[in-house]
C-alpha cells in the first residue's frame, strides 16, 4: 500500500488540492469494486431468528475540535449536550420515546462523573428517563452502544441512546494524596490544637499536582511509547507512518469539502461562534512532516506528533432501536448493528493490536470473510499502530504463535479502509470515536454502496473491539 | 565467566604484520573476508557500518577467549583498513548476553603473575586501540555485559543498551578476587566518575541499563520489543543494531556528538573531584571503608584503589602498568583461587543434574506460614508458581502473607519491581486454612515446626489428599528425612528440602534424599528450588544432613569457648575477623537458641562424644530462662526495636559464671580459638564426603559457605584443606586433639589427603 502512496504523494506537488485530485481516482475505484462484491456475500444477511434485529436510526456528532480552541471553556456534559440536542434536532424522535441513555467517557470530570445524567437534563430529555455512563478507554462509545444492543436484545427496551463525549481542554488536576489526606484529616479537626497539630505537618511538597496520567496503570508506559515500540516490532517505517498520516488527513479533508461527514452537526459555543466543521485536518507534505522529532522514544524513535491522533474536544451521540420499532415509528433506519466482540491482551506489547485479533473473531461470528466487507471503519490511534495492525493481521506466524489461529486473517483492502478520514484527521475524543465510526461505516455504506461494514478498535489496557454493520436496505 | 579479560596473543602478530604492509595486506583480508567464516565473530557491512557480530558456538554466553579475541583483532584490523567503512558496530548475536566476561580458564592456565600480567597488558593495548579507533565504534549490548565485556564496551566510543532486565553491567572482578584488568580500572573512574567507579568496581553490582544511562555509562537505551512478525528477543536485537548503525553513521557523519551533557550534580562532582586535597579525602574515606568490611581479608579491593589512584594521581600509563601488575599479583592469590572455585561450585550448583523431572510442577502447596513456610512461598510466587499458603491459625496465616506482601513491596521501593507485577505476583498466593485445593498440588512443602509426631500428622493427613504424582518435601533442618518418611504410604515421593532463613536472601537450598526417595522426585525438588533462584546440593539422609552436622560440632566448640570466659563480643570479633560474615554467639542468637538446643541434643545422641565440648547445660538454662536469640529479644544480646548497636546480656554472666571452666592455656590464643572452631567444622565437612552424606566437595564447598557463612576467602572447607595443606589441617587438629580428645580426631580421609600432598579436593 505504501508503494501506491509514496507514487502518488512523492510524483505530485504536495499542496491539499493536489493530493486529493491524485486520490479521487482511487476512491472512485473502490466504489465500483464494491457495487459486484456485494452480490458474492458469505451471507445475505446477518439476520438471527429469535433475536431481535437492532438498527442506528440516526447519529451525529458535533465538530471534533483539537483541544484547548473552541470547547476549551465548557464542561464536557455541555459537549454532550449539543450531541444529544443535535440527535434530537436530527431525528426528531419524541424525547419521551427514549428509554434509556448511555454514554462514554474516559477522562471523567469528578462534578459530573454521570456525564450521560447531566447531559440528558440539560438537553432536554424526560427526567424520567436513566442514564448511565460507561468506560472503556477508547473503546468508551461502543461499550455504550453496545450496552445498548443488550438492553434492546434482551427486550428491556426498545429506544435507547448511546453516545460519547470527551473533553480534553480540562482534566481534572488533583492536589496530591498528602495534601487530600490532610485536608480531610483537618475536616474532621474538632479543637484548634487538633488543627494546629495536623498544620504543622505540612510540607511544601503536598503541593505539588498530580496530573491524570496518559499512561497505562500496569505498565506506567504512555500510549505514544507502546505505538512506538509496536511500529519498531512490526518494522514499519517512519516513512510510512507519514505516508498513512497524509492519506488520512488528504482523504479526510476530501471528505469534509465534499460534505460527505454528514454526521456533524453544527454547535453554537456561548460566546463564540457557531463551529460547523472539525479542525484537526492539516494535509501537510512529507517533507515537513519528515522534519518532526520523534515525540516519545526520543531521540530514534517513529512516532510523532504528526502521525499520532491529537487530543480532541468532542461529542457524539446515536439513536439505537429495535427495528420493528423504528418501523412502527415511522423511521427510516441506517444501519443494522450485528454482531459484535470484545478482545483483550498483553497491555505491555500488545497494547495497541486490540483490531488484529478483534477482526478475525467478529468475522467469524458473524460468518462472514474479510471479501464481504465494503466499508472498513477503524480507529487510528497511531500511523504506526494501523499498519502494525495491518502487518499482524497479513501475518501467518503471528496468527499461530500469538492469536492460536491457523492462518492469518488477511490486510484489509486499502481502498476500502477509512475512506473519509480517521482519528488521525478528524480527531480523537477517547469517549467519542466509537460513534463515529458506526455512524462512518453505516454513511459510507450507503453513500459508496456495499453491504457489510467492519469496525474496530484499540484501547487503553489493551483490549479490543470489532462490530459489524450491516447497511439497512434502501 | 566474569573476569576481566582481553586479546590474545594473535593480536600482536596480526598487528605488526599489518605495520609492515598494510596495502597489501588489507586488500587481502578484505577480498577474503566475506568467504571467510569465523567461529566466534563475524561482519557484514551496511552501507558504510560494520556490523560486528559476536556468537560463540555451543555456548549460551559469549566468554572473552584467545580465540574469539584473536578473531575480534582480525576483524577490527579489517575494519580499520577497509576505505569503505567508517563506522563500525558490536553486538552480539546471543539473546541475553553481549559478553558475560572474559574465559576464567585462560587465567587458571597461568603460572605466575607475569603471565597474567601479560595477559592483561595485551587486553589493554587491544582496547586502547579501540579507544584511539577513527572510525566510531558503537557497542550495542543486550543482555549481561560484565567484566571483559564492558571493559571492551567502554573502549568504545558509544554505547546503546537495551533497557532490558537482563541486560546488566558490571564489573564483578572483584567478586572473584581480582580487578578489572584491561583498562577498566583506567576508564570506569574516566567516565561515570570517581565515586560512582569505586562503587561498580568495589562492590562488584550490576548496573540495570536505565540506571548505567544515568550514570553515563551507556549512551543510549532502546526498549525491548514485543512480538511482531519474529519472536521479541531476536526482533528486539535486529532493532538495536538497527538503532545503532542509524547512530554509528551520525558519528562518523559528526551529526551526533559522543561528549555527554552532564547533570548539575555531576558536574558538581568532577569539579569537586578536581581538588586534590578532596580527592585524597575519597581515597582515604573508601580504603577507611572497605578495611572496615574486608578486615583485610581480601587484598582485591584495596588494590583496585591503589590502581585507580596511581592512574588518577600519576597518569594513563602508570595506572595502566599498576593495573596490569596488580592483576597479576591478585590472580595468584589464595582468596583469588578459593573466590574463583565458588563461582564454578556455584555454576555447577545451578544444574539440574538429575534431568527434567517427569512432571513439572506448577501448582505448589507450603504447609506452615511461619517465617520459613511464608519465605518459601514468596519466592515461589515471584517464579509464577501458584501457591497455596496453608496455616493452622488465621493469625499466623495473615503474618505469613504480610511477610510475603513485604518481601514482595520492598523490591517494589527499591524499583526492582513495579507496583502492578507485585499485584499480579501477588495473586499467584492462596491463603489458607484448610486443605482445599491440595489434589491439585504437584509438590507439597511441609514447614511446620521441628516436632516429628507433627511431621508424620501432617505427612498423613496431605497423603489422603495429593494426587500420586505429587512430592512431598519436608523443610526441616535436622530431623531425618527417613525417620518422616516412615509412615508414609509412597516413601519414594519424599524427600527433603532444607531452606535457609531468610529464605529470600540465603541463595542456599539443602536436598536431602533417602534411600528410597526416587529419582524423578530428586529432579522435581531440584527443579523447584532452580526456578526458586537457589544454588542446590544434593545430599544424602543422616542425623544434620551436610549443613546443620557441620554446624554442631562447630556450634558444641563456641559454648565451650564461652564457658571458658571468651566474652560473646570477643568471639564476635574473633569469628569475623577470621572471615565469618556472622559472630558465633551473634550465630547462636540468630539460628535461635532453643533450636539450637533441640539439634545439638538430637546429633549429640546420633553422634556421640564427637559432638561433645561445650555444656548442653548453658543452652538449657537460657531457654529456661526464656534467651531464646533474637526472637525473644534476649540471647547472648538483648535486641530491641530500632536499636542498632546490641548490647550484651548481662544476665548471661550468672549462667556463664555457673558453668565456668578453666580455659587451656595451650589452645586458647586468638588464633588457637579460631582455628578450633574452623577445624572442627573442616573435619566434619571432610568425614560427610568420607561418609558419602556429600557427593562432590564442590557441593560441600557451596553448602558452607552460601548456607552457613564458611568465610569465602577461604573458599569452604575442601577449597581451604586444598590451599592450606592438608597436613597443616591435621596437625592442628592433632595438637587440640591433645588437649579436648576425640573431638578433634581428624577423619581418615583428611589423613589420607594429608600423606599424600598431591591429592587435592578440588580440580
Amino acid at each position: 500500500m505504501t508503494s501506491i502512496l509514496t507514487y502518488t504523494f512523492k510524483n505530485l506537488p504536495s499542496t491539499s488540492k493536489w493530493a486529493l485530485q491524485s486520490l479521487r481516482p482511487l476512491s472512485c475505484s473502490s466504489q465500483l469494486r464494491a457495487a459486484p462484491a456485494a452480490q458474492n456475500k458469505s451471507k445475505k444477511t446477518l439476520a438471527k431468528p429469535n433475536i431481535r434485529n437492532i438498527v442506528v436510526v440516526d447519529g451525529v456528532r458535533i465538530p471534533f475540535l483539537q483541544s484547548g480552541t473552541s470547547y476549551k471553556d465548557l464542561m464536557p456534559h455541555d459537549l454532550a449536550r449539543a450531541a444529544l440536542s443535535g440527535l434530537l434536532h436530527r431525528t426528531n424522535v419524541p424525547k419521551d420515546v427514549v428509554d434509556y441513555i448511555i454514554f462514554g467517557t474516559v477522562i471523567q470530570e469528578v462534578k459530573t462523573s454521570n456525564v450521560a445524567r447531566e447531559a440528558a437534563l440539560g438537553a432536554g430529555f424526560s427526567d424520567r428517563t436513566p442514564a448511565h455512563t460507561v468506560t472503556m478507554a477508547c473503546i468508551s462509545a461502543n461499550q455504550a452502544m453496545t450496552t445498548g444492543i443488550g438492553l434492546i436484545a434482551s427486550g428491556q427496551y426498545d429506544v435507547v441512546v448511546a453516545g460519547g463525549v470527551e473533553l480534553m481542554s480540562d482534566v481534572p488536576i488533583r492536589h496530591s494524596r498528602k495534601m487530600r489526606k490532610m485536608m480531610l484529616e483537618l475536616n474532621k479537626a474538632k479543637t484548634l490544637g487538633q488543627r494546629l497539630s495536623l498544620i504543622s505537618k505540612f510540607r511544601l511538597n503536598f503541593l505539588s499536582p498530580e496530573l491524570p496520567a496518559v499512561a497505562e496503570f500496569s505498565t506506567s508506559e504512555t500510549m505514544g511509547h507502546s505505538a512506538d515500540r509496536l511500529a519498531a516490532a512490526f518494522a514499519v517505517s517512519r516513512l510510512d507512518q507519514d505516508e498513512y498520516a497524509l492519506r488520512s488527513h488528504s482523504l479526510a479533508k476530501k471528505a469534509q469539502d465534499e460534505g460527505l461527514l454528514s454526521d456533524v452537526v453544527p454547535f453554537k459555543v456561548p460566546g463564540k461562534d457557531t463551529v460547523t466543521k472539525d479542525n484537526g485536518i492539516r494535509p501537510s507534505s512529507l517533507e515537513q512532516m519528515a522534519k518532526l522529532r520523534p515525540a516519545f522514544i526520543k531521540p530514534y524513535g517513529t512516532v510523532t506528533a504528526a502521525n499520532s491522533s491529537f487530543l480532541t474536544d468532542g461529542a457524539s451521540a446515536m439513536l439505537i432501536m429495535a427495528e420493528e420499532k423504528a418501523l412502527a415509528m415511522g423511521f427510516k433506519p441506517k444501519a443494522y448493528l450485528r454482531d459484535f466482540v470484545y478482545v483483550s491482551q498483553d497491555p505491555k506489547d500488545q497494547l495497541l493490536l486490540g483490531p488484529t485479533y478483534a477482526t478475525p473473531k467478529v468475522l467469524e461470528k458473524a460468518g462472514l470473510t474479510m471479501n464481504d466487507i465494503d466499508a472498513f471503519e477503524f480507529h487510528e490511534a497511531f500511523s504506526g499502530q494501523i499498519l502494525a495492525n495491518f502487518k499482524a493481521m497479513d501475518s501467518d506466524w503471528f496468527a499461530q504463535n500469538y492469536m492460536g489461529r491457523k492462518t492469518k486473517v488477511g490486510s484489509p483492502p486499502l481502498e476500502k479502509f477509512n475512506n473519509w478520514g480517521g482519528s488521525l484527521s478528524l480527531g480523537h475524543p477517547f469517549g467519542a470515536t466509537g460513534c463515529r465510526l458506526v455512524m462512518a461505516a453505516a454513511n459510507r455504506l450507503r453513500k459508496e454502496g456495499g453491504q457489510y461494514g467492519l469496525v474496530a478498535a484499540c484501547a487503553a489496557g489493551g483490549q479490543g473491539h470489532a462490530m459489524i454493520v450491516e447497511a439497512y436496505p434502501k | 565467566m566474569v573476569a576481566s579479560r582481553a586479546i590474545g596473543s594473535l593480536s600482536r602478530a596480526t598487528a605488526s604484520r599489518m605495520l609492515r604492509c598494510p596495502g597489501y595486506i588489507c586488500r587481502n583480508f578484505s577480498a577474503s573476508s566475506a568467504l571467510q567464516t569465523r567461529t566466534h565473530i563475524n561482519y557484514g557491512v551496511n552501507g558504510d557500518v560494520a556490523v560486528v557480530r559476536i556468537n560463540s558456538p555451543n555456548s549460551k554466553v559469549n566468554t572473552l577467549n584467545k580465540e574469539l579475541q584473536s578473531e575480534f583483532v582480525e576483524v577490527m584490523n579489517e575494519i580499520w583498513a577497509s576505505d569503505q567503512i567508517r563506522s563500525a558496530v558490536l553486538i552480539s548475536s546471543k539473546p541475553g548476553c553481549f559478553i558475560a566476561g572474559a574465559d576464567l580458564s585462560m587465567l587458571a592456565s597461568c603460572k605466575t603473575p607475569e603471565e597474567v600480567t601479560q595477559i592483561s597488558q595485551e587486553g589493554q593495548r587491544m582496547f586502547e586501540k579501540l579507544e584511539k579507533s577513527t572510525k566510531p565504534i558503537v557497542a550495542a549490548i543486550s543482555g549481561a555485559c560484565l567484566g571483559g565485556g564492558l571493559e571492551l564496551a567502554i573502549s568504545c566510543q558509544y554505547r546503546i543498551a537495551t533497557k532490558d532486565r537482563k541486560t546488566v553491567l558490571g564489573t564483578p572482578e572483584v567478586l572473584l578476587g581480582i580487578l578489572p584488568g584491561a583498562g577498566g580500572t583506567q576508564r570506569l573512574p574516566r567516565m561515570v566518575g570517581v565515586p560512582a567507579a569505586f562503587d561498580m568496581m568495589l562492590t562488584g553490582r550490576n548496573i540495570r541499563a536505565d540506571r548505567a544511562k544515568k550514570m553515563g555509562l551507556v549512551d543510549q537505551l532502546v526498549e525491548p520489543l514485543g512480538p511482531g512478525l519474529k519472536p521479541p528477543e531476536e526482533r528486539t536485537i535486529e532493532y538495536l543494531e538497527e538503532v545503532a548503525v542509524t547512530f554509528a553513521k551520525g558519528l562518523s557523519d559528526k551529526k551526533i556528538s559522543i561528549k555527554r551533557d552532564k547533570g548539575f550534580v555531576e558536574k558538581l562532582i568532577s569539579y569537586a573531584m578536581s581538588i586534590p586535597f578532596v580527592r585524597q579525602q575519597i581515597y582515604k574515606k573508601v580504603e577507611e571503608k572497605v578495611r572496615k568490611q574486608t578486615k583485610g581479608l581480601y587484598p582485591a579491593p584495596l588494590k583496585i584503589i591503589d590502581v585507580v589512584k596511581t592512574g588518577i594521581e600519576q597518569g594513563n600509563d602508570a595506572g595502566y602498568l599498576s593495573e596490569s601488575k596488580k592483576f597479576g599479583e591478585l590472580a595468584m592469590t589464595k582468596e583469588s583461587k578459593a573466590l574463583m572455585g565458588l563461582y564454578h561450585g556455584q555454576v555447577l550448583c545451578k544444574k539440574n543434574k538429575f534431568g527434567a523431572p517427569q512432571k513439572e510442577v506448577k501448582h505448589l502447596a507450603i504447609l506452615g506460614a511461619g517465617l520459613m513456610g511464608a519465605g518459601i512461598a514468596q519466592v515461589s510466587v515471584d517464579k509464577g508458581l501458584k501457591t497455596i499458603l496453608k496455616d493452622a491459625t488465621l493469625a499466623g496465616l495473615g503474618r505469613g502473607q504480610q511477610q510475603v506482601f513485604k518481601g514482595l513491596n520492598d523490591k517494589v521501593k527499591k524499583k526492582a519491581l513495579t507496583s502492578f507485577e507485585r499485584d499480579s505476583i501477588f495473586s499467584n498466593l492462596t491463603g489458607q486454612l484448610d486443605y482445599e485445593g491440595f489434589e491439585k498440588a504437584d509438590m507439597v512443602i511441609e514447614a511446620v515446626f521441628e516436632d516429628l509426631s507433627l511431621k508424620h500428622r501432617v505427612l498423613k493427613e496431605v497423603e489422603a489428599l495429593i494426587p500420586d504424582h505429587c512430592v512431598f518435601a519436608s523443610n526441616t533442618s535436622a530431623l531425618p528425612i527417613s525417620e518422616i518418611a516412615a509412615v508414609s504410604k509412597r516413601p519414594e515421593k519424599v524427600i527433603g528440602m532444607h531452606y535457609f532463613s531468610p529464605v529470600d536472601k540465603m541463595q542456599l537450598l539443602e536436598i536431602i534424599t533417602t534411600e528410597k526417595t526416587s529419582k524423578d522426585t530428586t529432579a522435581s525438588a531440584v527443579a523447584v528450588g532452580l526456578k526458586q533462584g537457589k544454588v542446590i546440593i544434593v545430599v544424602k539422609d543422616g542425623p544434620g544432613f551436610y549443613t546443620t552436622r557441620c554446624l554442631a560440632p562447630m556450634m558444641s566448640e563456641v559454648l565451650r569457648i564461652l564457658q571458658e570466659g571468651v566474652e560473646p563480643k570477643k568471639l564476635d570479633s574473633l569469628t569475623t575477623n577470621f572471615g565469618f560474615p556472622v559472630g558465633a554467639a551473634t550465630l547462636v542468637d540468630e539460628v535461635g537458641v532453643d533450636v539450637a538446643k533441640h539439634v545439638a541434643e538430637d546429633l549429640g545422641k546420633a553422634f556421640g562424644e564427637r559432638f561433645g565440648g561445650g555444656s548442653l547445660e548453658l543452652l538449657k538454662q537460657m531457654v529456661s530462662r526464656g534467651f531464646l536469640g533474637r526472637k525473644s529479644g534476649k540471647g547472648f544480646y538483648i535486641y530491641q526495636e530500632g536499636v542498632k548497636n546490641k548490647n550484651v546480656n548481662s544476665d548471661m554472666d550468672g549462667i556463664l559464671a555457673s558453668l565456668k571452666v578453666p580455659p587451656k592455656s595451650d589452645v586458647s590464643s586468638d588464633e588457637d580459638i579460631q582455628y578450633r572452631l574452623l577445624t572442627r567444622f573442616v573435619n566434619e565437612a571432610v568425614l560427610c564426603l568420607q561418609e558419602g552424606i556429600l557427593a562432590t566437595p564442590a557441593e560441600g564447598d557451596i553448602g558452607a559457605v552460601f548456607g552457613l557463612g564458611f568465610p569465602p576467602c577461604l573458599g569452604g572447607p575442601f577449597r581451604f584443606v586444598d590451599l592450606h595443606g592438608a597436613q597443616k589441617v591435621v596437625d592442628r587438629l592433632r595438637k587440640y586433639e591433645a588437649v579436648y580428645g576425640k573431638q578433634f580426631t581428624p577423619c581418615q580421609l583428611l589423613i589420607d589427603h594429608a600423606n599424600s600432598p598431591n591429592r587435592k579436593f578440588c580440580q
